[in-house]
């Protein structure tokens, strides 16, 4: 029997920048030669002059440098319960099929009968959405979540402006708690944004959607469950509601782990609805993309989809661009392997397999709510409300802080030096004090989420023993808590080693300087 | 030289609200002594403070005497601004200790308290010197508080260690039946630490209030009359039509030229006799979402009937939408005829596209709810 | 029987978390969700297939239908381009840690958060700016998302474009610039030489005028031709209050000048080049770059990572700079929007620049040109065949096959059954170019390689 906590120290390298690294002369690689030697081939004043300052540094070396820098992240390989971005396990045997020739060194621009394999995954999977859907077809060219909101917000535009009244319909309708991305694509693509507040049912009333539907109606753009993990069970006489008023609506689906194999967008009425490959598919985040917004809609919609869209013919699979389409919101078909990743995901769980981890993602969070709950100063959102949380909940650490000063920031930090990585706090705006939303989803076991609130109540406990130990943590980290005062200004802030210098010499001169008149 | 920070304690504040009553002004005091009402204030500067010590060590404190501030200083710089009156303390040490700490010239005033306390600090800075207010009273609908001590004391040290842009927030307090705003006080700028202690500084909802107050500007009507509310928020329109606003007032706009600064309701109905096509502009004021009522007398019944409930426009601070718990606008003219069309779900404006959807209530604001 | 992604698949895990929580039934916790809403039909996926060994199968015989680049001579090119890729690259993308994470702290991230100030870092170096964001989905976003910046601080709502821009790559800016009312941006396209290949300044100058939030152009452009009049168009931009952004290929900027020196304000980009693969078009990312000013800094739509200091004097971290500005910070009051994007090639394309060096870019841009151009003379004397701009170009070049009698879709069919993938057909996109194909030759193109290309010509120009 272990004691708890686990002994746990992130690795500490102290890797100085790569750029603070090598020796004049080293070489990391060694491009081929020309075939022959030419002289100078372009333009004279176009010609670089000056060498870009790059590091030179031998091969072992970055190689380490970066296998360093891969062991001073935590990742997953620590326990993350990183709500609303559902993640799970990611099987390491897509990426063997990803990184095959056949994938790796495939060419957009490849005749359509040179990747016939691929374009049939495409389809397949395409079809896959739409059984869990109702959709009537799917395109992958969105690079994420955010991007395939976008694709909405455009086919929205398209939509309406096919029917003349683009001028007239100019306002989207979102609820508070929707995912921001939906309100910044529809600004983005120039609409207006019309966000209802999240009421005591724990979501926005029929009678505020009400008050502003109408013929300046141009969509609906709506989780549902949104964070919180509360349904709306309206949803259906919202979506006749803007209908009737000749809206469209958009189900943005980042929370579908909770109800796949359950809803399909489509018989609640939905028009178009969004999936992520990397979230909900079982194709891993690699940090932030390369992601897939996979897009679906209604055949009524098909035609303002952008291009192009991959159909089974009598003779194959083809490309066939969208006349009357948005034309791209991004080059080519979109992060393909990301697909083949979830193809494979798909078919290795099949429908027992996804309505299974629907099942222990909503059973795990709600067990974790019986545990949290039970810890002093963790209280749920809404907790008036008592029907069962789905995938996910909101919670709030507002009693605690109020009592200790510790905010759920500090515990964050604190929980990191117990190899526990962040928890998610909330999207803008915050509706409950200090909130955090941890999601379980069915690709952790039953021990880590224990050690998990273990770690948490833990935590929380030297908070009130010794605040000053967890507004200081973490202390078993790579490095130890950033200070943020230089990140938003300008006179310090530095996305580059070459502003950093820069100003870093700067303060230096005027420091001397100081010193000098003083 | 090195930025001071001016700390007053208004040691009374807060101690009404375990004992159910709604402050500790005047006789209430009394009754919340009765009641058994322990001081909060100095517990929570105290937080304060230390937070502030942990972050800026060497701050030097310039702390009002006694129970008003020197008390609840420990370790660091601090020099003690004597009291000058004898007595028990009332809120013209507060406004003194105030006024002397803007003369000798702080950064910062620190203040514990609430909208009382609060209401003297501006009565006596004004716009002169920044503010910022450790959360201890009964009522905080002003907008100069941070969200808890500890976030008072990490904005105070990050405001100190680099004194940069500040921004307004009205001071509001119940009085007689209703909120009003009593005064705009300077803060510092610090996004969302003021609301929030977080990874992240949250964007200022000025920009968004100017751009909100450019297109409400550009959409006026040169033969419509315009009634600019009181507040900081309709003060963008005033500022994007380049005219002065009475902030604790109302403003009649006609053809981009002010006609009336800070109207009664008398000039208010002599206008809409002569200009029945107008529009009232009006803004949220304070955290517990009060469009003014009572407060503001000028905006009677009877104005409201004349302007029309459709030609009401509602203007806010995302910011303050987001801080309603739960998400309505409460108002109270006292006239159920006035105040019928006004009520239920209405469009919110709170930047220049956007909008938010409210419901609004009308309910005595006596009765609005304590903590 | 247990799914093995799923570790709580078992009898006696759900049993005890159900115990825990009170229920009896898991449908139980499906109580909120109505009746009424529940799918008609059961989800007809079929069951899940348990075994690995059976998937893989299943997916590589489809996969293995592709005929790939790597077993094909490839000379496609336009917006996608084979390069080889460092094995130390694939290495480090395959590691756990940079593959599957998602969101820290500053200080458990505190390793990838450098991969991206490295990769920031080098980018800058490479391009001659200061101030460079995380990167977006692609070029053509890139590109948008700065033109869209120039529009918010000129305030102006035109943005001129060169013709021979990438029809890929302008229908994605056309998406980013369309909108209603005050949010459009008119996208005006500016004329081409023919003699030359380069933007037609005379046209240009008719175009740029005080509605002009910004000038885009391109170098080398769509068609492979250098802009040798880049410093000319960034003046006639900043003379009309314009902004100046210059799309570029990284990889040429060893032997290319950084568009800081010929006037650039905004420079965006791929970074595919930069030790992604091709991944059918998935390999595709866009970057940001611009001067350390506010005025630009506070109009970016992306992530930044910035260099800060920790509690430990001394010691470094790595924070997001400007956060507040992204939608995640301001929702719709945002720039523009902000989601996942490409970073874990972010961290691969720090790995390629760092194994490049200054030597390494250098050595590639040269080989890039001097193969590609001795590609283009080869090719031109396969008989019929002409390549239109012989001179001044990088990497890429046009072909013109209209004297051969024969489209370029039927010269590219021919290539195809002898395992070369031609040029990319710019017949249909530039009509006036005639039967032409944009060709792309890069360091991994051989002597071999191209004779076999030329041989290839031969016959099918003589079938």
């Amino acid at each position: 029997m272990n004691s708890f906590p686990r002994r746990y120290h992130a690795a500490v390298w102290d890797e100085p920048l790569i750029m603070e690294q090598g020796a004049p002369g080293r070489r990391g690689t060694v491009p081929p030669g020309p075939i022959e030697a030419a002289g100078d081939l372009l333009p004279e004043g176009m010609r670089r002059t000056t060498p870009p300052a790059l590091p030179e540094v031998a091969e072992p070396d970055v190689l380490r440098h970066y296998l360093r820098l891969s062991q001073q992240t935590m990742g997953m390989i620590g326990i993350s319960l990183f709500g609303t971005c559902t993640m799970k396990y990611n099987p390491r045997v897509g990426e063997l099929l990803a990184a095959r020739d056949q994938l790796a060194e495939i060419h957009p621009h490849q005749d359509d009968a040179a990747i016939q394999g691929l374009l049939e995954i495409v389809h397949e999977f395409d079809l896959m959405l739409r059984e869990l859907s109702g959709m009537g077809r799917f395109i992958f060219q969105a690079g994420g979540g955010a991007a395939a909101a976008y694709v909405h917000a455009c086919v929205t535009r398209a939509y309406h402006e096919s029917r003349g009244e683009l001028a007239q319909r100019r306002d989207v309708i979102t609820t508070a708690q929707a995912h921001p991305c939906n309100p910044a694509t529809a600004a983005a693509a120039g609409f207006n944004v019309i966000t209802l507040p999240v009421e005591r049912d724990g979501y926005p009333s029929l009678d505020a959607l009400r008050a502003v539907v109408g013929d300046g109606t141009a969509s609906l753009m709506i989780n549902n469950p949104d964070d919180m993990g509360i349904y709306n069970p309206h949803i259906k006489e919202w979506v006749d509601l803007v209908h009737e008023a000749g809206g469209l609506c958009f189900y943005d689906h980042a929370n579908f782990n909770g109800v796949m194999g359950r809803i399909r967008a489509a018989e609640l009425g939905f028009d178009a609805c969004m999936f992520m490959l990397h979230k909900t598919f079982g194709a891993p985040k690699g940090g932030g993309g390369p992601a897939v917004g996979a897009y679906g809609c209604t055949p009524e919609l098909e035609p303002f989809l952008p291009g192009p869209l991959v159909v089974r013919t009598d003779s194959g699979y083809e490309r066939r661009e969208n006349e009357a389409g948005v034309g791209r919101v991004r080059e080519f078909l979109g992060n393909l392997p990301q697909v083949v990743k979830a193809y494979s995901w798909t078919l290795a769980m099949g429908a027992d397999g996804i309505r299974e981890a629907a099942d222990i993602s909503v059973l795990a969070n709600n067990y974790m709510e019986t545990r949290l709950l039970a810890i002093p100063g963790v209280t749920k959102s809404f907790d008036h409300l008592t029907a069962r949380r789905l995938e996910m909940t909101r919670y709030s650490l507002g009693e605690y802080t109020e009592e200790t000063g510790v905010t759920a920031v500090d515990v964050q930090n604190r929980m990191t030096d117990y190899g526990v990585d962040a928890f998610w706090l909330s999207h803008e705006p915050w509706i409950v004090p200090e909130p955090f939303t941890p999601e379980a989803g069915e690709g952790w076991s039953k021990e880590d989420i224990d050690y998990w609130i273990d770690v948490l109540a833990h935590v929380m406990e030297e908070g009130r023993t010794d605040p000053e130990l967890v507004r200081s943590a973490p202390h078993n980290q790579v490095v130890a808590q950033i200070d943020t005062a230089s990140l938003d200004d300008p006179a310090r802030w530095a996305t580059t080693w070459r502003a950093y210098r820069r100003k870093n010499e700067r303060e230096n001169e005027r420091q001397n300087e100081r010193e000098v008149t003083a | 030289m090195t930025p001071r920070l001016g700390l007053v304690v208004n040691p009374i504040a807060g101690m009404g609200g375990r004992v159910g009553l709604h402050g500790t002004d005047g006789p209430a005091l009394e009754a919340a002594i009765r009641r058994g009402a322990v001081a909060v204030a100095p517990h929570r500067a105290r937080r304060a403070l230390e937070r502030l010590r942990a972050l800026a060590p060497d701050v030097p404190v310039l702390a009002a005497e006694g129970p008003l501030g020197g008390d609840h200083v420990t370790g660091g710089v601090a020099e003690i601004l004597p009291r000058t009156r004898t007595g028990p303390t009332t809120a013209e040490d507060t406004r003194e200790a105030v006024r002397r700490m803007a003369d000798a010239g702080v950064a910062l005033v620190l203040f514990a308290g609430g909208d009382g306390t609060a209401r003297d600090v501006v009565e006596a800075a004004g716009t002169s010197v920044p503010v910022l207010g450790v959360p201890s009273g009964v009522k905080m609908h002003s907008g100069v508080f941070a969200t808890g001590p500890e976030a008072a004391g990490e904005t105070a040290a990050r405001f100190l260690a680099r004194p940069g842009a500040c921004r307004d927030a009205e001071v509001v307090d119940l009085a007689g039946d209703g909120p009003r705003v009593f005064g705009v006080a300077r803060v510092p700028d610090a996004g969302s630490a003021l609301q929030r202690a977080k990874a992240f500084t949250a964007r200022s909802g000025d920009a968004d209030l100017a751009a909100l107050g450019r297109e409400v500007a550009g959409e006026m009507r040169d033969d419509r009359l315009y009634l600019l509310g009181p507040g900081t928020t309709v003060a963008h329109v005033n500022a994007a039509l380049g005219l002065p606003a009475s902030l604790l007032g109302v403003d009649a706009v006609l053809g981009g030229r002010l006609v009336t600064e800070d109207a009664s309701e008398t000039e208010l109905l002599a206008l809409l006799a002569e200009h029945p096509a107008a529009t009232l502009v009006l803004g949220v004021v304070g955290g517990q979402g009060f469009l003014l009522g009572r407060g503001n007398q000028q905006l009677s019944a009877t104005v409201l009937d004349a302007v029309g409930a459709g030609h009401i426009e509602i203007l806010a601070d995302r910011g303050k939408v987001a801080a309603l718990d739960p998400p309505v606008l409460r108002i109270d003219v006292g006239d159920e005829h006035a105040t019928a069309p006004i009520t239920g779900y209405r469009k919110v404006r709170t930047g220049r596209g956007r909008s938010t959807v409210l419901r609004i209530v009308a309910e005595g604001l006596s009765r609005s709810p304590g903590p | 029987m247990a799914h093995p992604y799923m570790p709580n698949s078992t009898p006696d895990a759900r049993a005890a978390m159900m115990r825990a929580a009170g229920v009896t039934d898991v449908d139980e916790l499906f109580e909120q969700i109505p009746a009424d809403h529940l799918a008609a039909e059961p989800i007809a996926l079929g069951d899940g297939v348990r075994a690995e060994a059976s998937v893989r199968r299943h997916v590589r015989r489809l996969l293995d239908r592709n005929d790939s680049c790597a077993e094909n001579l490839n000379f496609l090119g336009a917006g996608c381009w084979q390069h080889y890729v460092p094995a130390v690259c694939d290495e480090i993308a395959s590691r756990s840690e940079f593959l599957t994470p998602v969101w820290g702290t500053p200080s458990s991230d505190h390793g990838r958060n450098q991969a991206w100030f490295e990769y920031a870092s080098q980018l800058g170096e490479l391009v001659g700016m200061d101030f460079v964001g995380l990167p977006v989905y692609s070029w053509g976003a890139a590109a948008g998302h700065a033109i869209r910046m120039a529009a918010r601080m000129t305030g102006r709502r035109e943005v001129v474009v060169p013709a021979t821009l990438d029809p890929e790559r302008l229908a994605v800016i056309r998406t980013y610039c369309g909108g209603e009312g005050g949010e459009a941006i008119a996208v005006v396209v500016a004329r081409h030489d023919p003699d030359t290949g380069r933007l037609d300044l005379a046209d240009l100058e008719a175009k740029v005028g005080d509605a002009t939030a910004a000038v885009y152009l391109e170098t080398p452009n769509h068609l492979g031709v250098v802009e040798a009049d880049a410093a000319a168009v960034a003046r006639l931009a900043r003379g009309h209050g314009a902004e100046t952004i210059v799309g570029v290929d990284p990889i040429s900027l060893g032997v290319l000048k950084p568009p800081s020196e010929y006037g650039a304000d905004i420079t965006v980009g791929t970074t595919q080049p930069l030790g992604v693969h091709m991944n059918a078009g998935g390999g595709v990312g866009g970057f940001i770059a611009t001067r350390d000013e506010e005025r630009y800094a506070r109009e970016y739509p992306t992530l930044q990572v910035s260099l800060a200091d920790t509690r430990v004097p001394g010691e470094r971290a790595f924070g997001m700079t400007l956060f507040h500005q992204t939608s995640y910070g301001s929702r719709e009051e945002g720039n523009d929007w902000t989601g996942n994007s490409v970073y874990l090639w972010t961290v691969v394309n720090a790995v390629y620049m760092a194994l490049m060096g200054p030597r390494g870019f250098a050595d590639i841009g040269a080989t890039i040109a001097a193969n590609s151009a001795y590609a283009a003379r080869r090719i031109g004397t396969v008989p019929g065949v002409s390549v239109r701009w012989p001179s001044g170009f990088f990497k890429e070049f046009v072909v013109d096959f209209t004297a051969t009698g024969r489209t370029v879709a039927q010269v590219n069919a021919a290539l195809r059954a002898r395992g070369i993938f031609g040029g990319k057909d710019l017949s249909a996109d530039f009509p006036e170019l005639g039967q032409a194909a944009l060709y792309c030759v890069t360091e991994i193109h051989t002597a071999d390689d191209i004779t076999a290309l030329v041989s290839a010509l031969h016959e099918v120009v003589a079938a």
